[in-house]
């Protein structure tokens, strides 16, 4: 903010800067009614609503870390779903030890990130498709790792414990108020990391790394900081999928298809924004409720779809409306009431 | 004498480790492009020879003239039809592009060809071994297979640092600016290097698929021991590649001696140990490697 002032006192003009536009404002206030809708969707419309919104939840969520991840700070990681593991196993681990597993998911959330954070001194030494394919090699080890395990299971995988408690009904309102208070944390969560001047160092260092570094971004915390909150909430989508199947199953809770999905999302709705993973999610929502029966063709779309979007609209659906439009409603960057262009600082 | 057994097959077996991997380093030694579709390009190959063969009724190795050259188009077009255009976007778009290829490539070949496992015919040199001495068993296919690994490599080389061809891909690899401004036509030499690139991945992967099983996911592992094997081997030299791979392939056959359970494991591990105690490499110069490692 102080930049703009000095550019606007330069040219001798008093100008007021201001983060929030009446677009933003309406659509801040318009999410918070759309929350309070959803959070009582148990109580009106029950199960056959919150099955598929919980999928589209966990979507949610996974669109918007893996975005922290490779839109803001150019770390395309393939092996996001290694935290997913970590995240359902951990919930297992949290439970057999007799807590709450609803209360676990936080726990679940916060061993992916202490899990992270070792890996992160290895990882973060390399940086684009070396990056890409070693985070494939790290979810790999916790899979081999996992059905070398007898205690959690081996190959054949382990029930969930701790839910006998609940009766069908109230399991899945929890489950669903739980995916959604991830959901909502997760955007949150990038959405006021972006806005408080790492979403400006995390951009620098995913453009030019070497350039940021001589501009005094300290690059490898970025860096870090990215690595740890896309664990975290890889983590707590693991354990809400956990959760949901109530059988950890190493195969499938380690499927690189979980990764795919992140890309997907995130290069769809558009990389290096705060909405537009969340428009990527409800598309491939809607693409995996037509297709999931035919699983092979699903994946053969999403991968095409995605290599297509990414020469074709690098900066995804999002990105192009709001850089055709000026549109944002997250407000991140700054604006010059009464002008046309729209600057996205942040 | 098991274990001097285990030592030398591990060593064949490095050779198709370094014959996947050495596409894989030239790739992003010239363009800067990490292809992630490269493991299942090579299963590509293993699928077009066993089709090939199994229409003309001979073993798998007569198909080679015909899928060789079929591969190097196909890299070519690769280039030319995706990779330039994202190369203009970034190195991330290079990235996204070639997973969103595999993820492609992977669930098409399980379309068109189920998920079952499949293995080539070798003709009569998939069973032969040599034997020495009691106990050294070498089958023909690993010694085949290293054999070839060394004569692609040593031309690789040759091809390199002896021809025209091989100074235009140097200069461009050291400065593409510079080396497009003294004249050097980019777009020619980037679509050969990914024609050979493609053609030796899908060499190396029929080898794999005459040796043993193969599916359309066998790409994905194809991938990141290649990948590891350029890695261990430092970036950037041909040579470390093979040390790399064979130091992979040793690994597995006498970790697989001890128990076959943790054979892929120990190869995961000693390349994050590689990668934590000398992210360089452990066979480079130490120039090249720091092109993908992070400065600050």
């Amino acid at each position: 903010m102080k930049r703009d002032g000095v550019a606007a006192a330069a040219r001798g003009t008093q100008l007021k800067v201001s983060r929030w536009s009446a677009a933003a404002t309406a659509a801040m206030g318009s999410l918070a009614v759309g929350l309070a809708v959803l959070a009582a969707v148990p109580y009106f419309a029950g199960g056959p609503a919150e099955q598929p919104l919980i999928v589209a939840f966990t979507f949610i969520a996974m669109a918007a870390t893996w975005n922290l991840l490779a839109g803001f700070s150019g770390l395309t990681s393939f092996g996001q779903h290694a935290y997913l593991g970590v995240g359902a196993y951990g919930l297992y681990l949290v439970a057999v030890h007799g807590i709450n597993p609803f209360a676990g998911i936080a726990a679940a959330a916060v061993i992916a990130g202490l899990v992270a954070l070792p890996v992160s001194g290895l990882l973060l030494r390399l940086s684009g498709g070396y990056f890409a394919v070693a985070s494939l090699v790290v979810a790999a080890v916790f899979q081999i790792a996992v059905t070398l395990a007898p205690s959690v299971g081996g190959t054949t995988g382990v029930s969930l414990p701790g839910l006998a408690g609940y009766g069908p009904v109230l399991r899945e309102a929890m489950i669903y108020w739980a995916a959604l208070i991830v959901a909502a944390l997760s955007v949150a969560g990038v959405f006021l990391l972006v806005r408080a001047g790492f979403g400006l160092d995390a951009r620098a260092v995913g453009g030019d790394p070497v350039a940021a570094s001589v501009l005094g971004v300290r690059v490898g915390r970025v860096r870090l900081l990215a690595y740890l909150a896309a664990a975290v909430g890889a983590g707590a989508v693991g354990a809400l999928i956990a959760l949901q199947t109530q059988f950890i199953e190493p195969t499938s809770v380690f499927s690189v298809q979980y990764s795919v999905e992140m890309l997907f999302m995130v290069l769809v709705g558009g990389i290096g924004t705060i909405e537009g993973p969340v428009i990527g999610a409800l598309i491939l929502f809607a693409l995996q409720q037509w297709l999931s029966q035919d699983g092979a063709w699903y994946l053969v779309l999403v991968g095409g779809i995605a290599v297509v979007a990414t020469l074709a609209v690098p900066r995804g659906l999002w990105g192009f409306v709001s850089s055709r439009w000026g549109w944002s409603l997250f407000p991140v960057g700054y604006r010059v009431p009464g002008r046309d262009h729209h600057r996205q600082a942040g | 004498m098991t274990w001097v057994n285990a030592v030398l097959q591990g060593l064949l077996q490095g050779g198709i480790y370094a014959l996947i991997a050495c596409g894989l380093s030239l790739t992003f030694g010239v363009m800067r492009v990490v292809n992630l579709a490269h493991g299942d390009l090579a299963v590509c190959g293993a699928y077009l020879a066993m089709v090939l063969s199994s229409a003309l009724g001979v073993p798998v190795w007569y198909t080679l003239p015909l899928v060789l050259p079929a591969a190097f188009v196909f890299g070519m077009a690769l280039q030319v039809v995706l990779l330039r255009r994202a190369l203009r976007t970034g190195e991330i778009a290079t990235v996204l592009v070639t997973f969103g290829l595999s993820v492609m490539i992977e669930n098409l070949l399980q379309e068109g060809a189920t998920a079952n496992d499949r293995v080539l015919n070798a003709g009569a040199i998939g069973v032969a071994a040599l034997r020495i001495g009691g106990q050294i068993t070498l089958p023909w296919l690993f010694t085949a297979a290293f054999l070839t690994a060394c004569a692609v490599l040593s031309g690789l080389q040759l091809l390199l640092s002896r021809t025209s061809w091989g100074r235009k891909v140097r200069a461009i690899a050291d400065d593409i600016d510079t080396a497009r401004l003294v004249g050097v036509r980019v777009g020619p030499v980037f679509a050969s290097v990914a024609g050979i690139a493609v053609a030796t991945a899908a060499l190396a992967g029929i080898f794999i698929g005459a040796i043993g099983n193969f599916n359309p996911l066998t790409g994905e592992s194809t991938l990141i021991f290649a990948f590891e094997a350029v890695v261990i081997g430092g970036l950037g030299s041909l040579w470390g590649t093979l040390a790399g791979g064979m130091a992979l392939g040793v690994t597995q056959v006498v970790v697989g001696e001890l128990n076959e359970a943790y054979a892929v494991l120990a190869v995961h591990l000693l390349f994050l140990l590689v990668l934590a105690v000398r992210p360089a490499g452990l066979f480079a110069g130490g120039q090249q490697a720091r092109t993908a490692q992070v400065t600050g």
